[in-house]
């Protein structure tokens, strides 16, 4: 009888075999459980702090100017991951490894159907009682009656240009929308690069093709989008640079690379920081073009899969919290979202400046939500997330 | 309790090399295959319009969109032309720089040229993409340079992306070919060239059919590399590459992103198909 010899090559490929079919046991499991809700009910009773509170945020929403003062205070560490984008947020989310997120309205409705984050409870952040009422319940951060987050702050996207090579002052975003308009600044427009962009145009259209009865950018039927798409097309050519993080965008207009596009406050107050030509649709004007302009307006939300709620609830407390408020406001450019930070800010016009009292200003920033098939009017035939990122794809080509 | 162990798998060969194997074989599997068995399955599910979640049903939907819509098709193109056109570049430019190195120089100026074409590498790369999109802007030191000649540099775009695709990668190609080449024995130069060879012929029959395997390893390296990227895309053009639409893609539409993730490895590999065929791999 003959001692049969294991080769060693099949040995492990044996091995390989075993455990690539164990994985693949584990993603079917997996996968078969993930379609139910999974977001847990929401804290009833606040406890202990954890010791640390693991957050993803904004650039410049999470400074140690008002972290110090409340690890100090609640025990709870803060460590921060920044994302550059609504997207990016939504992934790191979907990890499962943080306790909560200042999610724009683009992100929120995602995170609410991932079952990605649970439900606040109000009568557990005692500020909330003080923040705008035009920021509460409102579609971006309230479903189906449940409240799902804390309003932080809010803002409106800008047109920025560089004033010594265009001239007169834009007051409208026909300027980069208008493809006559555009043709002047061709290679020199800057255009944000996210499949969000298309409501851009639908403010844009809204104002000027009123027949196309746009009522909210985000709910855009098929004629309303291939609209938008088209002038986004049509724009196309005379884009030199879409931006998709902020850096890039500063060097693009400190480099003269662009010269006129669309930004946020962040990148227009480091660019005159660095003494650079630029000038911006200014607050003392309400960051305006006459069509109104797309914003955002954040909230910070708790993950489903918390380890620290009770560290995120006293941090979600302390950020709409007036000093707290007023600081992180001041500091990255953005209306306050506590009434009471009003109060509080070193600049004392600066809640005038940014309208942060004017319910009426807030009615032509179209904040950032998540497109749906829901049109909100019962209908489905409004154009979904999905549709979107697709679109931007041929677009950019 | 380890004499236990140790006279357990006492002849039992099987044994021994499987739990010597189940580690690293584990680790492969898992982390590896596993993922990309994963990946692959998740390509044929699809997304419900309205809900959005992700349907756990096998079709081809992704791949339809992928051979219909004339755009994915073009962004496919431009990466695999791109990547193609990097690894060419970056041989010819990489091979005089590794025949140098390891014919012709001096034990210490090679040591000098290793340490030369590592040290980028001991940079960060977003530094050496983000020196290179300030080179490439249209007030940047290119521009200033050819100003006096009345040239433009190339500005933002693929031919940016080559450029900077071709410096970055530039070292996996040169490393490869150098120890390629310091195989060669000299003798088999000498002996070429006392038959009658002239320095072409040398470099045509012998030398470069000997460190060919190496280019191809090379090869690999810089055409898998450039294929994957897409943070040089986005930040020294506006042109979309197989690697931004995955990321544009994953957070809305996981399948569609790795039906997409899975053409690289398809060209990878026919890639390397086709260098088995060329005999890339018989003298290693």
């Amino acid at each position: 009888m003959s001692r049969e010899h294991a080769h060693p090559a099949r040995t492990a490929w044996l091995v390989v075999a075993g455990l690539v079919a164990f994985m693949l046991l584990l993603a079917g499991c997996g996968s078969s459980d993930s379609g139910s809700s999974t977001s847990s009910n929401e804290l009833q009773k606040l406890g202990k702090g954890e010791g640390q509170v693991n957050l993803i945020s904004w650039a410049g929403y999470v400074e140690p100017e008002w972290t110090k003062p409340f690890e100090k205070e609640s025990g709870c560490k803060v460590n921060d991951k920044v994302a550059g984008t609504s997207d990016e947020m939504v992934q790191l989310m979907r990890t499962g490894q943080y306790d909560g997120v200042s999610a724009s309205g683009n992100a929120t409705a995602r995170l609410v159907d991932g079952g990605d984050v649970s439900p606040v409870n109000v009568s557990l952040v005692p500020n909330y009682k003080t923040i705008f009422s035009d920021l509460k319940n409102q579609p971006y951060n309230t479903f189906e009656g449940v409240h799902y987050g804390i309003p932080h702050g809010r803002g409106a996207n800008l047109l920025m240009w560089n004033p010594e090579n265009v001239k007169p002052a834009p007051d409208s975003w026909d300027v980069i929308l208008d493809p006559k308009k555009a043709a002047k600044y061709s290679g020199k427009i800057s255009a944000y690069d996210d499949p969000i962009y298309i409501a851009d145009a639908a403010v844009y259209l809204k104002y000027h093709q009123p027949d196309l009865k746009i009522e909210s950018p985000y709910e855009l039927n098929e004629e309303q989008f291939e609209a938008a798409v088209t002038l986004l097309e049509e724009q196309r050519p005379y884009v030199g640079e879409y931006w998709s993080d902020a850096a890039k965008q500063i060097s693009a207009f400190a480099g003269g690379d662009s010269e006129v596009g669309t930004t946020w406050q962040y990148q227009y107050f480091a660019l005159k920081g660095e003494g650079k030509p630029v000038a911006a649709s200014p607050a003392s004007q309400g960051f305006l073009p006459k069509e109104g302009a797309t914003g955002w307006s954040d909230t910070w939300m708790i993950s489903s899969k918390a380890q620290h709620p009770n560290c995120m609830y006293m941090w979600m407390n302390y950020i709409v919290s007036p000093k707290a408020n007023a600081e992180v406001a001041e500091y990255f450019g953005e209306a306050p979202a506590q009434s009471l930070a009003c109060a509080q800010t070193v600049d004392k016009e600066f809640c005038s400046k940014y309208h942060a009292e004017e319910p009426e200003f807030w009615k032509r920033v179209y904040y950032w939500e998540t497109p749906l098939a829901d049109c909100g009017n019962g209908s489905s035939d409004c154009k979904d997330y999905n549709d979107w990122v697709k679109a931007w794809t041929s677009i950019k080509g | 309790m380890s004499r236990r162990l140790a006279s357990f798998f006492h002849g039992r060969p099987r044994l021994q090399v499987g739990a010597l194997l189940a580690g690293p074989m584990g680790w492969l599997a898992i982390g590896y295959l596993g993922s990309l068995a994963v990946l692959l399955i998740a390509a044929f599910w699809s997304v419900d319009p309205l809900s959005g979640e992700i349907v756990h049903n096998l079709g081809l939907e992704n791949f339809e969109t992928l051979v219909n819509e004339p755009v994915y098709r073009h962004i496919i193109q431009r990466t695999v032309v791109v990547a193609a056109l990097v690894t060419v570049t970056d041989a010819v430019l990489a091979f005089p720089i590794a025949f140098y190195m390891a014919k012709v120089a001096t034990r210490r100026g090679k040591a000098i040229l290793v340490v030369a074409v590592l040290l980028p590498l001991w940079s960060s790369y977003l530094v050496k993409v983000y020196a290179w999109r300030t080179m490439l802007s249209a007030g940047g030191v290119i521009n200033w340079a050819l100003a006096p000649l009345g040239l433009h540099g190339p500005g933002f775009g693929v031919t940016a992306v080559w450029l900077v695709m071709s410096y970055l990668w530039l070292p996996y190609m040169v490393l490869p070919i150098y120890a390629g080449l310091e195989r060669i024995p000299n003798s088999l130069i000498s002996a070429s060239e006392d038959l009658g060879a002239s320095p072409f012929t040398t470099f045509r029959r012998v030398i470069l059919p000997l460190s060919f395997p190496a280019v191809v390893a090379g090869s690999i390296f810089t055409f898998a590399l450039t294929l994957g990227d897409y943070i040089t895309p986005k930040l020294v053009s506006n042109d979309q590459f197989i690697g931004n639409v995955i990321s544009t893609n994953i957070s809305s539409d996981l399948p569609f992103a790795s039906a997409l993730a899975l053409v690289p490895i398809v060209v990878m590999v026919a890639y390397l198909l086709v260098a088995r065929k060329l005999g890339a791999f018989e003298h290693v």
